[in-house]
């Protein structure tokens, strides 16, 4: 994808060695890097989980062995998490759009960018490794004592995969943060940011504080498996528990980390294809730092079976309800956006009509899970799976193929064909509906996750949930054809193909090594579409 | 088209200085990018000790006796000891840091070189401290050995002991390193009082791990102590 | 048992009708919500549509009126699912004070069931319809969840720690117990079958053979491990006497009080310097590896059944001894 033939010097162009690329510190090529290194990770994820889906289709167990089913779930679940939904949308887009969206010329610390992609590739071939040399078997939460003790998989070479990442996740944040604080563009004042740079702003402060926390999590997991440090072990008196309060540390603001920045891209879409300022503006960047915040006070929500006193439980309950609220503020401000909007139904439109669905879906089974008298009926349980998938799915990666369409015609200078992408689109929401909502069925009826052998009622649930799921392979797979094909033969987009506001859009399509030709000033707010010369509806 | 497009122009026509990099309009605003960045760093490394110093405080409130065991078992000379040398590099560190501002070149490289030296001593007794455990059997894993009444729970706290001063001793580590980069920089005459950012952000990183040595000795040396000078 | 697809789970417990009615509010709230959503969305796509992509909308940028209502609206409605779930919880983990006590471990990979009068069943747990049961449990290696759906009930059974799950079976039946929490190799082998009995047929089943009460067995153990030649009965011994103590409150040797609990006994036998009672010597010895978990709860059964020091001085009415300052040890 280096080549593309257009006469002027772009990005992508000025240079084209392997060599270029490697040692670049321009961070629209670094956000095309972390593309093609997502991708691989996402096809070997969703392999992973074209082996579930088949396991699954029969009771008894008959595809795979229940230890190859064991470690084809979690190594799912790894690629997926950390190499997937929590780099797709900042990492990519982010690191592509932010800084022309601020009119920079580059991040804050170019170098350090790079760096945390080297970080990245990394993390994710110890992770390879271990799934080549056989693979882990604990799910991804890791929990002890049967990563640290009982397990006899490679949780050693994941564990430092995961934990490595990390840095590149820690890293990437700090450099967003400096970049929104140091290097906006004179006139760019904070309330005439898009709303995509405020969901980074805030991405980048649970990516700062709560990765840490897992980072020295699975540390300290490695030294108990590897030299037989007792930190989480029963047999001296250690904790189990105490690993499940800091793995959620972190892990449950990882959620935000995944569905804040697609949020972010919701807001931009919305804007730009219904013609309007985005509803509530302060009330949706402000809803993004309020997600940040209460993402952190609400980790125990997934302890409430684990022992934890009934009294924090109810403490934990309630901030779960409360962290709620700024999510349906957002949904009701992107509906309220719409109303007499003049809308051009493009495909990335689709993918927000597709989000709006799968996350209404997803937040609000959250609700379900945040009652404490149904969380004890549903924890573990494929309720849990359904709304989870809702959530990373339905949201974070509809949020991204929204954003990926809205922003390809910039990143790649090209076209690629809409009736296809809107067909993509129809094809993964129904498949995606197809595959998960009939969990949401089979967790109430009790049928607990991870599960390799099933009792035969659940049997017909599970064959629609694998029907459902060739839909989305097939959906994802139309996807990456045209977006290939549309690098070869799709039209020349032109700088701003879809007439939208936004810095990004002055520039040409694929904008030059530096951005700008020349520092743009911003005199007003992100979405003025009304203003603009062309008739009103 | 409402944003209009500026140039950006040097408003005084010089040279751009050497230090600065392409992307930044100016030094003053790479210089608070950087700071602001290793601000930023410094909160990621909070929460990374952070969550090792959660298990340290559930495991004491739940095991005092036991960590009063453990804690009486360190060396407190040693430790003290590592304490003065570490207080003195904060203060060898700021003189660096002060020396950089004023562009005083030889005073520079002659603090950080001190600097280093106590961070390296720091290292040195803690190897020393660190092989006493190991011939001691302190080490947890399958040869620990321990007599006492809370042997297990005293493994326990061997385990965060080791984690937390290993994971400090590791920041000791990166930081001469650091360091020595920075002198050579310096003995190079890289820093002016217009461009030391560089030197005053590597204090920033050294002046935290002392910090979180100060932290880390009350906290594992001293648990039990007032009963033995009583 | 169930064709086609089910849609819902049998109800047999008396906390499974509340879990249900709170399932079915948070639902018709949900659904209401979602649909308002959807229809509007769908609406405003059709209504406003623009082929052309060169019109521009209405100069609209929000109200704060609006905003201020759908923050408040729902934070009330999500309070009220918050405090009815919150009451249902307390049902759940709150057993009644009279309940049936079977005891349970868990480990890689099955369910072992100890009924207090001496049988023992793996995968399997028998109990009788309309009485509360309370199942006590502990892991012996790996974290492990104990989950009867029908009951709508779920705890996770932790090494080194009891949980507990009660319910009051409304449904004879045979019905399924699965492991929740992942556990290794054989996760979903780890289920069984709970068997809910007339009480009639319970009586019959318990008195089906199956040895010695656990109680007995607790006693057993007792002397064999030697416990008894220093909790001597009176008080007098080198450990303080156990009769009467449990449920009771000890003040420790390092000032701190602790309730005397299954969770406590476990800890004294197995780390007995961990909690010491205060006015008696770090003396005792660890029987960790010497006593399994069963036997360990075989053990509390026992400290259970000996009456206190008062019912015995009733019983007997005879002057008590001096009141002996310390607990189980």
């Amino acid at each position: 994808m280096t080549t593309t033939v257009l006469p002027r010097v772009n990005y992508l162009n000025v240079r084209t060695t392997v060599a270029s690329w490697m040692l670049t510190k321009d961070h629209k090529r670094i956000g095309v890097m972390y593309l093609v290194v997502v991708a691989l990770a996402f096809f070997l994820g969703s392999i992973m989980a074209a082996g579930v889906r088949i396991e699954l289709t029969t009771p008894q167990g008959d595809f795979v062995s229940a230890d190859t089913y064991n470690r084809m779930f979690t190594m799912h679940a790894v690629f997926m998490v950390f190499f997937v939904l929590i780099p797709v949308v900042p990492a990519i887009l982010g690191n592509f759009a932010m800084p022309l969206m601020i009119g920079a010329k580059d991040v804050a610390f170019p170098t350090l960018n790079l760096m945390s992609w080297y970080i990245f590739v990394i993390g994710f071939l110890f992770t390879v490794a271990a799934m080549v040399l056989g693979g882990v078997d604990t799910g991804w939460t890791f929990y002890t004592p049967y990563s640290s003790n009982a397990s006899t998989s490679n949780v050693l070479l994941a564990g430092l995969g995961i934990f490595i990442t990390g840095f590149s996740s820690i890293l990437t944040g700090l450099n967003f943060m400096v970049t929104i604080h140091r290097m906006r563009a004179p006139g760019m004042t904070w309330f005439r940011l898009p709303l995509f740079v405020w969901a980074i702003y805030a991405t980048s402060l649970v990516m700062i504080l709560g990765t840490p926390v897992v980072a020295i999590t699975l540390f300290m997991v490695v030294l108990e498996r590897a030299f037989g440090f007792g930190i989480f072990d029963p047999r001296l008196g250690g904790d189990p528990v105490l690993f499940q309060h800091l793995f959620w540390f972190y892990s449950h603001p990882a959620v935000y980390i995944m569905i804040l920045p697609p949020m972010g891209v919701i807001s931009e879409v919305i804007a730009c294809f219904s013609r309007k300022n985005v509803f509530g503006y302060s009330f949706v960047a402000f809803s993004s730092l309020a997600i940040a915040v209460f993402g952190f006070l609400v980790w125990a929500h997934h302890l409430f079976v684990s022992g934890i006193s009934p009294y924090s439980a109810m403490i934990f309950s309630f901030l779960s309800f409360a962290v709620a609220i700024p999510s349906a503020v957002k949904t009701f401000n992107w509906t309220a956006t719409l109303y007499k909007g003049a809308i051009w139904w493009r495909a990335p439109i689709m993918w927000v009509f597709g989000f709006l669905g799968l996350f209404l879906v997803g937040g609000l089974t959250g609700l379900f899970l945040a009652s404490l008298g149904l969380d004890v009926h549903l924890h573990d349980t494929y309720f849990v799976v359904a709304h989870f998938h809702y959530i990373m799915v339905g949201g974070a990666i509809m949020g991204f193929f929204a954003g990926l369409h809205y922003w390809w015609p910039k990143m790649t200078g090209r076209m690629y064909s809409n009736s296809m992408a809107m067909l993509a689109a129809l094809l993964v929401f129904v498949g995606f509906n197809l595959t998960f909502f009939p969990q949401f069925i089979l967790g109430y009826l009790g049928m607990p996750r991870r599960y390799h052998v099933y009792p035969e009622e659940f049997q017909v649930l599970n064959v629609l949930s694998s029907a459902g799921a060739s839909i989305l392979a097939v959906g994802y797979t139309l996807i990456a054809l045209y977006l290939v094909y549309s690098l070869f033969r799709g039209e020349e987009a032109g700088a701003n193909p879809w007439l939208a506001t936004g810095l990004e859009w002055k520039t040409e399509s694929p904008p030059s090594p530096h951005n700008f030709p020349e520092t743009p000033i911003v005199n007003e707010g992100a979405y003025e579409y009304s203003k603009r010369e062309i008739k009103v509806a | 088209m409402p944003n209009g497009i500026a140039a950006h122009a040097d408003p005084h026509g010089h040279a751009p200085h050497p230090a600065l990099q392409h992307h930044f309009q100016t030094l003053d605003q790479q210089h608070e990018a950087a700071t602001i960045g290793m601000w930023v760093f410094l909160v990621t490394e909070v929460m990374f000790f952070g969550g090792l110093l959660m298990a340290y405080l559930l495991y004491r409130v739940w095991y005092p006796e036991a960590w009063a065991e453990g804690s009486l078992d360190l060396d407190i000379a040693l430790g003290g000891f590592n304490t003065v040398v570490l207080i003195a590099s904060s203060l060898t560190m700021a003189l660096a840091v002060r020396s950089a501002q004023i562009g005083a070149q030889r005073a520079t490289v002659g603090w950080l070189l001190a600097t280093m030296a106590l961070g390296l001593t720091f290292l040195g007794v803690k190897v020393i401290e660190y092989s006493e455990k190991f011939a001691l059997n302190h080490v947890p894993g399958a040869n620990f050995v321990y007599e006492g009444p809370h042997a297990r729970q005293v493994e326990i706290f061997f385990s965060l002991y080791f984690g937390l001063t290993g994971l400090h001793a590791l920041h000791m580590v990166v930081g001469v390193s650091i360091l020595s980069v920075i002198t050579w920089m310096a003995s190079r005459g890289r820093f002016s009082p217009e461009w030391n950012t560089p030197v005053e952000i590597s204090g920033l990183y050294w002046h935290f791990v002392d910090i979180v040595w100060i932290f880390l000795f009350p906290l594992l040396y001293l648990v039990d102590r007032a009963h033995q000078f009583a | 048992m169930l064709s086609g697809i089910p849609l819902f789970p049998e109800q047999a417990s008396t906390l499974a009708p509340e879990v249900d009615n709170l399932y079915f509010f948070v639902t018709a709230v949900t659904a209401f919500f979602a649909l308002l959503v959807v229809v509007f969305v769908v609406i405003f796509a059709i209504k406003y549509r623009d082929p052309t992509g060169e019109r521009v909308g209405a100069p609209i940028t929000g109200s704060i009126p609006l905003e201020l209502g759908w923050s408040i609206i729902p934070f009330f409605i999500s309070m009220v699912m918050f405090g009815w779930a919150t009451v249902v919880f307390f049902n759940i983990v709150r057993a009644p004070d009279q309940t049936l006590e079977i005891y349970s471990t868990g480990k890689q990979w099955m369910w072992r069931f100890q009924h207090i009068e001496g049988q023992s069943e793996i995968n399997e747990l028998h109990v009788p319809i309309g009485r509360p049961v309370k199942v006590i449990f502990t892991s012996e290696d790996v974290l492990h969840a104990l989950y009867i759906p029908v009951f709508r009930v779920k705890a996770d059974a932790i090494p080194g720690r009891y949980s507990s799950i009660w319910f009051t079976p409304t449904r004879v039946g045979e019905y399924h117990l699965f492991c929740a929490e992942y556990c290794g190799t054989k996760h979903s082998g780890m289920i069984g079958r709970v068997v809910v009995m007339e009480p009639n047929d319970y009586q019959a089943w318990l008195s089906g053979g199956g040895g010695l009460s656990m109680q007995a067995r607790g006693e057993q153990l007792f002397q064999q491990l030697g416990c008894a030649s220093c909790h001597l009965p009176d008080g007098m011994g080198r450990g303080p006497s156990l009769a009467g103590k449990y449920g009771a409150q000890e003040t420790l040797a390092n000032g701190a009080t602790a309730n005397v609990d299954d969770t406590y006994i476990r800890e004294s036998v197995l780390t007995p310097q961990m909690r010491l009672v205060a006015g008696y010597q770090p003396v005792m010895p660890t029987f960790q590896g010497q006593v399994n978990e069963e036997g360990l709860m075989s053990l509390i059964e026992y400290i259970k059944s000996l009456p206190s020091t008062g019912q015995r001085a009733a019983a007997q009415a005879a002057a008590p001894g001096p009141a002996a300052p310390g607990g189980p040890r």
